[in-house]
């Protein structure tokens, strides 16, 4: 699939519209903007399934950051030496996951992330 | 061996953040409580650091594969606390369960459009 074209100006409100819904999802269910990111910019923007992936990752960071700042007294619940300790494991599965993901076609991608949805629909319905 | 049953969920955690670019907490979560025995709301604030830095790597790779659009990342973050706020007062006036099966519907239905798009797509 040909590379997405850079965003034009007059498309940015649908960027801003991805980045508001990912937050009320992540307000109202507690999860991750990437689940609502990643589809919509498939959707809306024909990005390519690896593209919209990094792209979404990005944003995670900052969405992250902000999340911690919007929280204000979070810090007295992160427990740091946990969650740097099992971040390591984590940065494994990660630089696994995107080497991975270069080495697959784009559509298993599409699967993948189906499957995901499908798991967390089936987990909101029984919960 | 509950550490060792947390750090095989991390992995596995990471591991969907850098296949489908999530960030892994729907994993982190419940490995910080099941196992390490965090309550919900700790968990959730540590959950949120691991994702921070696992997104950090996994960005910076996916950037490295020229795979990142950086204004358009920064554009979708920089909008999230809105729908944040958005989200909380929502949640205050509708009933959660309502909340939850219009989600599974709407995910149900983004699978289904992904699977597809992606039948459409030729091999590649």
């Amino acid at each position: 699939m040909p590379a997405a074209a850079a965003t034009p100006d007059h498309a940015i409100w649908k960027l801003a519209a991805i980045g508001t819904l990912a937050g009320i999802f992540s307000g109202l269910f507690g999860v991750g903007g990437g689940t609502i990111i990643v589809p919509l910019l498939i959707f809306w923007f024909a990005y390519g399934e690896r593209l919209a992936t990094g792209t979404s990752l990005a944003a995670i960071v900052l969405i992250g950051l902000l999340g911690a700042i919007a929280q204000g007294g979070i810090y007295g619940n992160v427990h740091f030496r946990t969650g740097v300790l099992l971040a390591i494991p984590a940065i494994g599965g990660v630089l696994l996951g995107t080497a991975i993901q270069q080495r697959i076609p784009q559509r298993a991608v599409s699967y993948l992330f189906a499957a995901l949805l499908v798991a967390i629909a089936v987990e909101l319905i029984l919960s | 061996m509950d550490e060792l049953a947390a750090v095989l969920i991390c992995v596995f955690g990471g591991l969907a953040g850098g296949l489908v670019g999530v960030g892994g907490g729907v994993l982190f979560v419940p490995a910080l409580t099941i196992f390490i025995g965090l309550n919900q709301v700790e968990a959730e604030s540590t959950s949120l650091l691991m994702i921070v830095l696992v997104a950090i790597v996994g960005a910076y790779r996916q950037n490295g594969y020229g795979n990142v659009r950086v204004r358009e990342a920064l554009i979708i973050g920089a909008l999230s606390p809105l729908g944040v706020w958005i989200g909380v007062t929502v949640a205050n006036h509708v009933s959660e369960r309502a909340l939850q099966l219009s989600f599974a519907a709407l995910a149900l239905f983004m699978a289904a459009q992904l699977v597809r798009r992606a039948n459409r797509l030729p091999t590649s």
